[in-house]
């Protein structure tokens, strides 16, 4: 009776004991890979300890020369189109799309004037050299790949955690790893998810109940990520479609079934063994192919220019060391490509992630991936070449009363108009309604409010997930979030404490100065002549200031230029 | 059939009377006309709702119920926990003793005890049940909200896929655009999120006036040739955000001015208004609307916690199907209650139930799906060790959320194998399930 009275304490202390015991393995250290591996991630070390002398910047003779060489290429497309490129852009809408780019938030009115007292031909590539430095930056683009890498799935919690993994790529980042040593430390990845986080790339495939990664999973995320080739179908049959293209790269073949399986195969050799995760086994596959009688082995092969592969070595190091191989050059133009759908907010094919072996590359892309090649995989470098060259820096709209067609924007005659994500959106309103720059020097309130408006908003705005460039329009709840909803309102509202409206309503000289510093600060651009006049107009006749400059400003954070890059 | 007149389940209507054969005895001339009056309205309008679109309300159970607490009791089995089973108004059908209301309209609708999935992580599992996909990490499906919605475009001033209360995950659009994905509220006792300017009309014109006349004007200036139309659609979803700010469409999701009684036999709580206001909604031209009853996750308490849920769930669930009945609009309506996967039959130390995907409990009701019947059963004492590889160790006559799926498509009259153009340019069905027959009336 007595142990049958005491039996829920004694259930609850016996799970706080197993509990107990297994934060004291982890801690204890046994949670280590099996076999070290010889090249075990170091977790990148927080900003402040970081030697900036570290970073490999390339000469500005190379960017220039880079840059003049892809512009030539753009020319000519041009010209052969009988196109006329735009007129450039400004630099502040210049700096608006460096800023949506690469930290996701518009230009604050701070940066906006101190870069003013900069001579003019300065100020984008200073903008540029201190985002490149900024940890909004490695963030942000540590979110960016993590979910071209293991998408937006919670995946299953005991074996992955995303946010770490998202740090330890912003880490990856901070650091300026080049781009193959990024992809060989994700495939080769070894340890625990949590000790190590780029192990999330794989365990974020397991199954509920296999406790294993995924190879098909790996096979097809592979493919899309590093490979640019979506070679998903040939999971259950071979391709009849005339889809895809592998084998010889100078001739291609129609894919088959055998060619996704095998690559699949590779990742059979990451093995999961409880507490101590991911360690290198040995490939073991087998699959019944489409009318086939019987399972096969299934040998670790690649789907191309099988001559790059190393014979020996571990399955994981060679496949790794296959993607990267400065001679795989699908494998670059697929990096290259990733990197110019996240500057342009579109791709410069058709998709981010379909770069088909038979169809010749555009040429710029091709250009840029001998480039990224040449400066070892140099993501910084990339991001310089890539926001140099006309492409980006041309204007989207003519003055001249040419009339813009998609013929224009897909040439990159004009910049093209993307819409914002969620995030950017959310990030561009909440840093237009502060004066100062938010990052990790602003005041912990600010930071807090920043954060939490942001992931609610994004939450009610609609996440875009891991569908990156979607070409889509607007919706209705997007509409009424943006006239109605709480944040908006908050941001816009006469709040002396916090809000830019406030700040220009108290302190700026003249009615003409407030809806120039309102413009810079929501629009990071000066009004046109129309919309000065107008707008102080408005101040002018309004009985209430304070009002008026909360309606000017509600107007701006609602205008269709707001939410869309241009 | 002897027809029990002072059974709650068919309870003192007109038409019952008249089924009963009692109403000439004691209803005057002119009562007895309007009952034959109504009887026919009722029988012309069941006629017509097999031509009225086809509309679905999803009782979404986040967490994961129990199906031992709820739908599949096996009280006195090793498993079965503290609960016990009643008789329900389907003959030799049994469930928890903690839907007892529920348990009055089994008549109404079909039980799948047996429904399995390969998802036991909880966004895993809701994205599979509310799609019918595995998730893939190359596309993103639609919800049956969305494939509902897109298949007939017609609409009305407010959105046709509503989420109430919305979880963690609500229905999304996936490769159908985010257009489609559900349209977010809370509590029906509170106003609709945004849909209500904070300053007066003549000033929101006015701010409207500035920002389409003037300075989308000049963003648009020598841009992209018609930017606003083909690009942007901006003046277009300002237009139809102005206009459903004003729609009486919206006092659909208003459920504060009905009688109190019926705002109590739905429960009274944020999850049975959301119920009542879904019938409304279904009858504004809401075509799916999804209704989240949140806390099912109960790795611990499990018992205690199954009572709380299931004192909310149980007026809301059978006072929803019996209005909807009431209403004729079951013809047309569709409910279908589910959670992302089942608990363990297997009690933990904690006292509670962890997740378990190999056969657990779905309830349809409405659109033609049988009425009155039960798909599948569970063992009252599944092995212990049972690892998920022989499902037959633990579910009788198993059903795959895929061929769920199939089966609720068709019951919508949408060709369940219809192909679609995804955003990859792959064509992909709406479902990879089969049409479970025995489903279907």
């Amino acid at each position: 009776m007595a142990l049958k009275k005491y039996a829920p304490t004694l259930r609850w202390a016996w799970l706080a004991l197993v509990v107990l015991i297994a934060f004291g393995v982890l801690i204890a250290g046994l949670a280590k890979p099996r076999v070290p591996a010889a090249n075990a991630s170091v977790f990148p070390p927080p900003v402040s300890q970081l030697d900036p002398t570290s970073w490999k910047v390339a000469s500005i003779s190379d960017v220039d020369r880079w840059t003049d060489r892809i512009d030539r290429l753009w020319l000519a497309d041009l010209d052969a189109k009988n196109l006329d490129p735009a007129p450039d852009a400004d630099w502040l809408t210049l700096c608006r799309r460096l800023s949506l780019t690469l930290v996701g938030s518009g230009v604050s009115l701070e940066e906006i004037r101190d870069l003013e007292t900069l001579p003019e031909h300065q100020r984008f590539s200073t903008h540029r050299e201190r985002l490149l430095k900024d940890p909004r930056f490695h963030h942000y683009f540590g979110e960016r790949w993590a979910r071209i890498l293991v998408g937006t799935d919670g995946g299953e919690f005991l074996a992955y955690r995303r946010r770490r993994f998202r740090t330890w790529l912003a880490g990856c980042f901070e650091q300026n790893w080049t781009h193959d040593r990024l992809v060989k430390q994700l495939i080769t990845a070894e340890g625990i998810w949590t000790g190590n986080p780029e192990v999330n790339f794989l365990t974020a495939t397991f199954d509920t109940g296999e406790n294993q990664p995924d190879p098909v999973r790996l096979a097809a995320r592979t493919s899309r990520a590093f490979l640019g080739l979506r070679i998903d179908c040939l999971q259950c049959h071979d391709d009849f479609l005339g889809n895809v293209a592998l084998g010889d790269i100078h001739s291609p073949r129609e894919g088959l079934q055998s060619d996704f399986h095998q690559l699949a195969s590779f990742f059979t050799a990451a093995k999961s063994e409880g507490i101590t995760g991911i360690y290198d086994g040995d490939v073991d596959y087998e699959f019944q192919y489409l009318d086939a009688s019987e399972t096969v082995k299934v040998p670790a092969k690649v789907p191309f220019q099988p001559e790059l592969l190393p014979e020996e070595g571990d399955a994981r190091d060679r496949l790794a060391a296959w993607i990267t191989h400065p001679k795989n050059r699908q494998a670059a133009r697929a990096a290259v490509h990733h990197y110019w759908a996240l500057i342009y907010g579109q791709p410069l094919e058709a998709e981010v992630d379909d770069l088909p072996l038979d169809s010749d590359p555009h040429p710029m892309l091709d250009a840029l991936a001998d480039l990224f090649v040449e400066s070892e995989f140099n993501v910084r470098d990339l991001i310089r070449v890539l926001t140099s060259i006309g492409p980006f820096q041309v204007g989207s709209r003519y003055d001249s009363g040419i009339e813009v067609t998609r013929v224009h924007e897909r040439h990159m005659a004009v910049f093209p108009i993307t819409r914002l994500r969620p995030e950017q959106v959310a990030g561009a309103l909440t840093q237009a309604a502060r004066v100062q720059t938010i990052d990790r020097d602003s005041t912990f309130l600010i930071q807090l409010l920043a954060n939490t408006g942001i992931n609610e908003f994004v939450t009610r705005y609609g996440d875009v997930g891991e569908d990156q460039f979607s070409d889509e329009s607007g919706t209705i709840t997007q509409r009424l979030l943006m006239m109605n909803g709480d944040m908006l309102r908050e941001l816009a509202e006469h709040n002396p404490l916090m809000n830019t409206s406030a700040h220009v309503s108290m302190y700026q000289a003249s009615h003409e100065k407030m809806v120039e510093a309102l413009y810079l600060a929501t629009l990071n651009r000066q009004p046109t002549a129309i919309e000065s006049e107008h707008f102080a107009s408005r101040l002018n006749e309004a009985d209430d200031r304070n009002e008026m400059v909360e309606d000017i400003t509600w107007v701006l954070m609602n205008s269709s230029e707001m939410a869309w890059n241009h | 059939m002897t027809v029990q007149l002072c059974d709650s389940r068919v309870h003192l209507h007109r038409r019952t009377l008249l089924q009963a054969g009692v109403g000439a005895g004691f209803l005057s001339s002119i009562a007895q006309r309007l009952a034959v009056a109504d009887e026919n309205n009722k029988k012309r309008r069941h006629l017509e709702g097999r031509h009225r679109p086809k509309n679905v309300i999803l009782l979404w159970m986040e967490g994961g119920p129990s199906q031992l607490e709820t739908f599949d009791p096996h009280p006195g089995s090793l498993t079965g926990g503290d609960v016990q089973a009643i008789k329900t108004s389907t003959e030799g059908l049994e469930i928890s003793e903690l839907l007892p209301q529920t348990a009055e309209m089994m008549h109404l609708t079909s039980l799948v005890r047996s429904v399995t999935t390969k998802e036991g992580d909880h966004e895993r599992a809701v994205y599979n049940v509310k799609t019918g996909f595995r998730p893939d990490p190359t596309l993103k499906h639609p919800s049956i909200g969305a494939i509902l919605c897109h298949a007939d475009q017609r609409g009305g001033d407010i959105p046709r896929h509503v989420s109430i209360l919305p979880g963690q995950w609500p229905s999304r659009g996936g490769y159908l655009g985010p257009a489609l994905d559900a349209f977010q509220t809370g509590d029906p006792a509170n106003p609709v999120p945004d849909i209500t300017s904070s300053v007066s009309q003549p000033r929101l014109r006015r701010r409207i006036d500035d920002l389409q006349n003037i300075v989308d004007r000049e963003f648009y200036r020598g841009r992209l040739s018609g930017i606003e139309q083909n690009r942007t659609l901006h003046r277009e979803l300002t237009a139809s955000a102005m206009t459903m700010m004003s729609s009486e469409q919206l006092d659909a999701f208003d459920v504060t001015s009905l009688p109190t009684s019926e705002l109590e036999a739905f429960g009274d709580t944020p999850f049975g208004r959301g119920c009542l206001a879904a019938t409304q909604l279904v009858q504004a031209g809401v075509r799916c609307v999804e209704v989240t009853l949140s806390g099912w996750d109960t790795h611990a308490a499990n018992h205690s916690f199954h009572e709380t849920k299931c004192a909310t769930l149980d007026p809301a669930l059978a006072s929803l199907l019996k209005r909807l009945d009431e209403q004729d609009q079951l013809d047309n309506t569709l409910v279908v209650w589910a959670g992302e996967f089942g608990r363990t039959p297997r009690i933990n130390p904690a006292e509670g139930r962890d997740h378990w995907p190999h056969g657990f409990s779905v309830l349809l009701a409405g659109c033609g799906i049988r009425a009155g019947h039960v798909m599948g059963k569970t063992a009252a004492d599944p092995p212990a060790d049972f690892n998920g590889d022989d499902l037959s160790k633990v579910v009788e006559n198993p059903v795959g959320i895929e061929d769920l799926h199939a089966t609720i498509l068709h019951a919508l009259d949408l060709e369940h194998d219809h192909e679609l153009e995804t955003s990859i340019g792959r064509p992909m069905k709406r479902s990879e399930g089969r049409i479970l027959k025995e489903l279907l009336a």
